[in-house]
């Protein structure tokens, strides 16, 4: 690369403050970072959440069934 | 025979099934740029002569802008692929594109609203860009709002996708829309038929977030698109094998 790389502040607490710029530059970094990793964990809850609720739905369904045809059994019919 | 991947691709079980692979990677991959690209925006680029360190929100608000124009394009072509040819995984992808399109035009606005304050003494003006930019997000939100709308899924995918064509003459008016008014905005300094007005050092720095938005893009489209899938699929075998592994 042509052009030299190297820190441009000297010293972090200049890094923070960025010549009166830092809270808009930190501000926009921070709103920007929140919602990018709420767009990650979103989809991945809904997911997980409607595969578990699903998966226990189904279960209670199954030991019902199984209840009814021991009552049944039960009860002589 | 030279369509069955064109069929294959429809069919969101395998989408699900050969997309789980994927993710890990693209995650990793869109989470460093992305890092990278932040620190040398931040840190190393030179200062801005004019802007001096409020410039350094480019990195992100340049992302978020392009990614939320192309992004709708992805929703508007899959509300088009799931009219025509009755698609089901073609209107899980535009229901999918939705949210986080709404999310990217927002951050676009935020950091262009925050990045204007110290650069032009205002937060906000009704410029041509700003203005067709909140219409993106209002075409979002409107995509948003007809999914749920309706009680029928059919009605529900017809009403959004239309909607979602009919939004694409905004795209062109928002990236034309520097050169056909007069407007306090930049024009763009990232060019890729005629030489670009940004110097390298900050250039190098944007082009490596631009490329992390676009993977970024893709990594939460997919995740989106497998959690609507399972809803929409539950009542088919394979998703209840996986409920099941899950409970």
């Amino acid at each position: 690369m042509a052009t030299e790389m190297s820190f441009q502040f000297n010293s972090l607490s200049e890094f923070w403050y960025m010549a009166g710029h830092g809270p808009y530059v930190w501000g926009c970094y921070l709103v920007t970072a929140m919602l990018l990793i709420y767009l990650v964990v979103m989809p991945l809850m809904r997911h997980r959440r409607f595969l578990k609720q699903q998966g226990r739905q189904r279960r209670l369904r199954e030991r019902n069934v199984k209840s009814d045809v021991l009552r049944s059994a039960a009860a002589g019919d | 025979m030279a369509w069955t991947w064109f069929h294959r691709l429809g069919s969101p079980r395998w989408f699900y099934e050969k997309t789980q692979s994927w993710l890990p990677w693209l995650g990793l991959v869109s989470v460093g740029l992305l890092i990278t690209g932040a620190v040398w925006g931040l840190g190393f680029a030179p200062i801005d002569a004019k802007q001096g360190n409020s410039y350094r929100i480019i990195s992100i608000h340049v992302p978020a802008a392009a990614v939320s124009m192309a992004g709708y394009y992805v929703m508007a072509i899959a509300g088009a692929v799931g009219l025509i040819w009755k698609m089901k995984l073609a209107h899980i992808v535009m229901k999918s594109a939705a949210p986080i399109g709404a999310v990217l035009t927002f951050l676009g606005l935020v950091t262009g609203a925050v990045w204007g304050k110290p650069t032009w003494g205002t937060w906000w003006v009704w410029d041509a860009r700003i203005t067709s930019m909140l219409l993106l997000l209002f075409l979002y939100l409107g995509v948003i709002a007809l999914q749920e709308a309706y009680q029928s899924e059919d009605t529900a995918n017809k009403a959004s996708a239309i909607l979602a064509l009919v939004g694409t003459v905004n795209i062109p008016i928002i990236y034309k829309s520097v050169d056909w008014w007069f407007t306090l905005h930049q024009p763009a300094t990232l060019k890729l038929t005629s030489e670009s007005s940004i110097h390298p050092s900050m250039a190098y720095p944007l082009i490596i977030m631009i490329l992390g938005y676009y993977c970024f893009y893709a990594w939460t489209l997919i995740m989106y698109t497998r959690s609507e899938i399972v809803h929409r699929e539950k009542r088919t075998r394979w998703v209840q094998d996986l409920a099941a592994k899950a409970a």
